[in-house]
């Protein structure tokens, strides 16, 4: 599957954007995305007052990042497994190397690296100006719905 | 000791919950608030029942009638670190390491409560339990399981 515009078109990513730009969570917290391929996704959210955790920091709320992976994680998943298929999360964990600096959006880019019939996992780094250079790490896992009955391989 | 980490000492001391709940922007923002658990025997003041009060910008997908379920992670992470202020004797914001969240089943058009237990809290670092859920406090929706840093930041 390739990138770029003709990957652009393909019907998991329109579900995927429409994810984004129709939720009123995200639309809360500025949640938007950047960019998306077969089997990532790269979402940001610029940094407001409003989202502070530390008051004395100026450090976003952790909860902010959370979101922003969850959301990733989760349309990184969608794509992989094409996005007509409902999915869950089962369960997500995040590691918080170092605070998000104030002033500056944060980004995730999220991958989906298993797909298996009935489960499919995902991991997540959460950066401001390099993703080699993370302030969160993540790994989830997602429960597929609709998941085909007796085609699946391995676990899940 | 910062000014507004005062006011929650002193907030503590006069029972009053309402000002600790104002004092965080990203829960002002989510509508978060803490008050007393009544169900709570052994300590009835000094564990809190943490409130999520239903409100539709708090939906994840549009239509789905689930809440966003980073939202539910971030409500327990907030719940676990308002009950280390109002627990702890720590004169710092607690700082997050890690969170790990089991999400249990779909958080529908309601209201969300959440409980922490802090299962150890040492000098550097506390290992906090926390569960939320709707109608049925036996039937959680999410629960989670996280580490905070309780030292003073380094600059």
């Amino acid at each position: 599957m390739g990138k770029g515009e003709e990957a652009g078109q393909l019907p998991e990513f329109e579900v995927a954007r429409r994810l984004f730009d129709g939720s009123p969570h995200g639309a809360l917290i500025g949640l938007k995305l950047i960019d998306l391929g077969a089997d990532f996704v790269v979402a940001g959210i610029d940094y407001r007052p409003e989202l502070v955790g530390n008051p004395q920091t100026g450090y976003l709320h952790g909860g902010v990042i959370t979101t922003l992976i969850d959301q990733s994680s989760g349309a990184a998943v969608m794509v992989a497994t094409g996005a007509c298929e409902p999915i869950v999360t089962l369960d997500l964990r995040i590691d918080h190397l170092r605070p998000a600096l104030p002033e500056q959006p944060i980004y995730a880019r999220a991958e989906c690296y298993r797909t298996a019939r009935e489960v499919a996992f995902a991991r997540c780094v959460a950066y401001q100006d390099d993703p080699q250079h993370p302030f969160a790490t993540s790994m989830s896992a997602f429960m597929r719905l609709r998941a085909e009955k007796g085609s699946g391989r391995g676990r899940g | 000791m910062a000014e507004w980490l005062e006011e929650i000492r002193s907030a503590r001391a006069a029972g009053d919950y309402a000002a600790v709940s104002a004092l965080i922007p990203y829960a002002r923002l989510m509508g978060i608030v803490i008050g007393p658990d009544p169900e709570e025997r052994d300590d009835p003041s000094g564990v809190l029942l943490v409130r999520l009060p239903y409100r539709d910008d708090l939906i994840g997908r549009p239509g789905s009638g689930s809440l966003h379920g980073g939202l539910l992670g971030a409500f327990l992470e907030h719940a676990a670190i308002m009950q280390l202020l109002w627990r702890g004797e720590s004169e710092h914001l607690p700082r997050i390491i890690n969170f790990h969240i089991d999400y249990l089943r779909p958080g529908g058009e309601a209201e969300t409560f959440a409980r922490v237990d802090i299962l150890r809290q040492g000098r550097r670092v506390a290992n906090v339990h926390a569960r939320a859920w709707q109608g049925e406090r036996q039937r959680p929706i999410a629960a989670a399981r996280g580490h905070f840093l309780l030292t003073p930041p380094e600059d």
